[in-house]
């Protein structure tokens, strides 16, 4: 009988902690695929730091490696250098990325570090119970943010690939998402494009990935989904904001 | 034997550089020795100070809090050394910048005028060299040789053409020491 | 090897380099920023990697990655900068990584100063950052001893599978003394099969990590830490002790301020007094078992410091109340001179204090 479907090799067969309805799972599985399907499995080393993917290296099928809040970029940048043929990845949330670890992505990407890094925004610290983050929308409720996000308390939302796209070292940036078949396909699109860059050493690379948290958004995973078409994508615009090309 | 010698002056004076010449040759003699600069916001601009031990013994501490011997350079090094010398002990004052003489008189004080006979010799940056070489001819803590030997390590290879003024400065310096020493006796 | 005349922080570099470290991770801070200049020079020609990290969280962390992808790696740091690596140090410890970090000690709280100080012992033998952890903690007295612990330290740490530390000052980073680079004792060292490298497909995939979430997996990874600490305890302790069969006084002091009770020490002698001296080299493992040897008629114990009383508390643990223990503290970047020390010493004999 012909296979016309099967897990990919990129993920282990642990069970995921991960809610029922969130899409990090989804992110996983594209990235373990366009991890097997490129080839670089046997010399990939993943960066897993504190947040809802704290447990991910028990679920990517490479060597893992584990970092403090907000510090994969400087715990990848560490690897990198002194194993520049390995493939190198992060795989990091908002609360991570976007506050307690600015600084390290900043400089990660502005030093051209050669790693690629997987961003998933879903607007809330999910591990910690659904705390304001600095992606968090405004008038969006949040566990810190009983009457939703004010902006003259504590601003706008970041964004990120906006951001990052004015430094010359990062040369890929990207943000997706994967509500529908559609998106999850570009989204694909997106990471391998993302990963190929490192493995033809151009610079850093990054894809901004907005997800689900239906447990703390208080939605099923269907009103989640469309929470965030309705909301998160007119503020957080799809796209690429950076190719190689652009910025040679 | 043991000394313990601080030199002081200006940033830009050299007063680090001799000190570590002086901590070179002692090393080539197979002496212990130590070097410890003052370090930090004084030095820019400000006047630096390194102690150095010469010692046939283990050198214990590092910090030299009472000299057997003071080099200064400038004024506000004299103020700030004079008092730390130990009886019996040896200060050489540069009295090319510094005009007023020492206070104790339980101690030995020479006078060099470092920065007009390095003038004279037509290089003003070994006014330092000069004041060594006095103190090299008064304490012999370690040769001349062996100084000179260590020139190039201290300043590079690239600096081996300075050997010769450098030597003379030395001579220099213990010339004019050497008719102090006569006066005095 | 013939001896050359260097100063601390760049021994600290060669001393590194010579024993196969090749990658530094740091951000710069007085009065140890000639260490990372060194290494930015030479690292690059010997094949190496140096790094200046945006700051010293960024820093600790590229040496957690490196560590854990199984080379010889380093950083240092003086006292404020420690301060925030401690982050990154609990988590190499959690995940038992191999590395060096240096700390060239100075004056705090808070900015303090940038003069020598040894105010950081309690951050670095009780473990600064969170957790049931150790760091074998090294307190070179010399340049000389300097290098000889950081060749020494990558062996150890390469053994145990745990970070060291070198606890310097601003005195030691900053002198010059005549160096030579000697081979350490031959260790047994385990191969690093547990690193980040790649699967290569012929292994399952390494995990570096320190998260346990389930309390029986937490407690039973603390027991086997507290194993290994206890190996170290067992076979690892350096100390230098002398006169403590006659002494009516020992003095207690490590590192640069050691040098200068040992002046003091052989002043006194010269009077007729008799005083011992312990220097821990190990500051953890700490050389309880060296305070057993001093005689029963001994006056008292002096611990000198520069900090406000630190290393005091060791001391106290290790005399079990046998002896009256005494303190002569400077602090702020100030330094004991072997004349306080001394008068210190003659008040315990005169029963002054």
């Amino acid at each position: 009988m012909a296979v016309v479907f099967k897990k990919t090799k990129g993920l282990t067969d642990a069970q995921t902690h991960y809610c029922p309805g969130c899409t990090h799972g989804i992110v996983h599985r594209l990235v373990g695929e366009v991890l097997e399907e490129l080839g670089v499995l046997d010399k990939a080393i993943g960066v897993a730091p504190v947040g809802c993917s704290v447990l991910a290296y028990k679920y990517f099928n490479c060597d893992m490696h584990e970092a403090a809040h907000g510090r994969a970029p400087a715990v990848a940048t560490g690897i990198k250098r002194v194993r520049p043929d390995n493939f190198v990845f992060t795989y990091q949330g908002d609360g991570d990325l976007a506050s307690i670890g600015t600084a390290e992505i900043v400089h990660a990407a502005h030093r051209g570090e050669k790693i690629s890094t997987i961003f998933i925004n879903n607007a809330i610290y999910g591990m910690t119970g659904g705390q304001m983050a600095p992606t968090t929308l405004v008038g969006q409720k949040a566990t810190t943010a009983p009457n939703g996000r004010d902006e003259a308390h504590c601003g706008k939302p970041i964004k990120m690939s906006e951001l990052l796209a004015t430094i010359d070292g990062a040369k890929f940036v990207e943000r997706v998402t994967v509500t529908t078949p559609a998106n999850v396909r570009k989204a694909k699109k997106a990471i391998k494009e993302c990963f190929k860059l490192q493995l033809e050493g151009k610079g850093f690379g990054i894809v901004e990935v907005l997800s689900t948290c239906p447990t703390n958004w208080g939605y099923t995973p269907q009103e989640a989904l469309k929470w965030l078409e309705e909301n998160m994508i007119p503020y957080y615009p799809l796209g690429n904001f950076r190719k190689p090309e652009e910025v040679e | 034997m043991e000394e313990r010698i601080t030199i002081a002056g200006f940033g830009g004076q050299g007063v680090m550089a001799i000190g570590q010449l002086l901590t070179y040759a002692g090393m080539i003699e197979d002496k212990n020795v130590s070097w410890l600069p003052s370090y930090g916001p004084e030095m820019r601009g400000g006047t630096a100070n390194c102690g150095v031990t010469i010692s046939s013994e283990d050198v214990g501490s590092p910090v030299v809090v009472d000299a057997s011997t003071a080099i200064v350079m400038n004024k506000p090094s004299l103020d700030k050394f004079e008092p730390t010398i130990v009886e019996g002990g040896k200060l050489f004052i540069n009295s090319s910048l510094i005009d007023q003489k020492a206070e104790r008189d339980d101690i030995e004080v020479y006078y060099i005028p470092a920065n007009e006979i390095a003038e004279e010799l037509g290089n003003m940056k070994v006014a330092n060299m000069v004041i060594l070489g006095a103190y090299l001819e008064v304490a012999k803590p370690v040769k001349v040789e062996s100084i000179l030997e260590g020139f190039t390590k201290v300043f590079g290879e690239k600096k081996a053409k300075l050997i010769p003024i450098n030597k003379k400065a030395l001579e220099k310096g213990a010339e004019v020491v050497r008719k102090q020493m006569a006066a005095t006796v | 090897m013939a001896k050359v005349l260097m100063k601390g922080n760049e021994a600290i570099g060669a001393a590194a380099m010579e024993a196969g470290c090749k990658y530094f991770f740091g951000y710069p801070i007085t009065p140890q920023s000639e260490l990372p200049e060194y290494m930015s020079r030479e690292l690059p020609k010997a094949g190496g990697i140096f790094l200046q990290a945006e700051s010293e969280l960024a820093a600790i962390n590229m040496v957690y990655g490196a560590a854990g992808s199984g080379v010889r790696v380093m950083t240092s740091s003086s006292s404020p900068g420690i301060s925030l690596k401690q982050e990154g140090i609990s988590y190499i410890a959690g995940a038992e990584l191999p590395c060096l970090i240096v700390n060239i000690m100075r004056g705090g709280p808070g900015l303090g100063s940038i003069q020598p100080s040894q105010t950081d012992y309690f951050q670095a033998t009780r473990g600064g950052g969170n957790g049931d952890y150790r760091l074998v903690v090294l307190a070179p007295a010399n340049v000389q001893e300097l290098v000889d612990l950081i060749i020494e330290g990558f062996d150890i740490a390469d053994q145990y599978r745990n970070p060291v530390m070198i606890l310097g000052d601003g005195m030691i980073g900053q002198m010059m003394e005549p160096v030579e680079f000697k081979a350490p004792k031959k260790r047994e060292l385990p191969e690093k099969d547990w690193a980040t490298t790649g699967t290569g497909g012929k292994r399952k995939p390494n995990i570096i990590n320190s998260l346990y979430l389930q309390p029986e997996d937490l407690e039973e990874h603390n027991i086997r830490l507290q194993q290994k600490y206890n190996d170290i305890k067992k076979n690892e302790i350096k100390v230098e002790s002398y006169n403590l069969e006659e002494a009516d006084v020992v003095i207690a002091a490590y590192g640069t301020t050691s040098r200068i009770a040992k002046t003091a020490i052989s002043q006194l002698e010269k009077e007729g007094y008799k005083v011992g001296l312990i220097r821990p080299i190990t500051l953890w493992p700490y050389p309880y078992d060296e305070f057993e040897k001093i005689n029963d008629n001994c006056k008292g114990i002096l611990t000198v410091e520069m900090n406000s009383g630190q290393m005091l508390d060791d001391v106290k643990i290790a005399v079990k109340g046998k002896y009256p223990v005494y303190f002569h503290s400077r602090t702020g970047g100030m330094i004991p001179t072997p004349n306080e020390i001394i008068e210190k010493v003659k008040k315990i004999y005169g029963g002054e204090i």
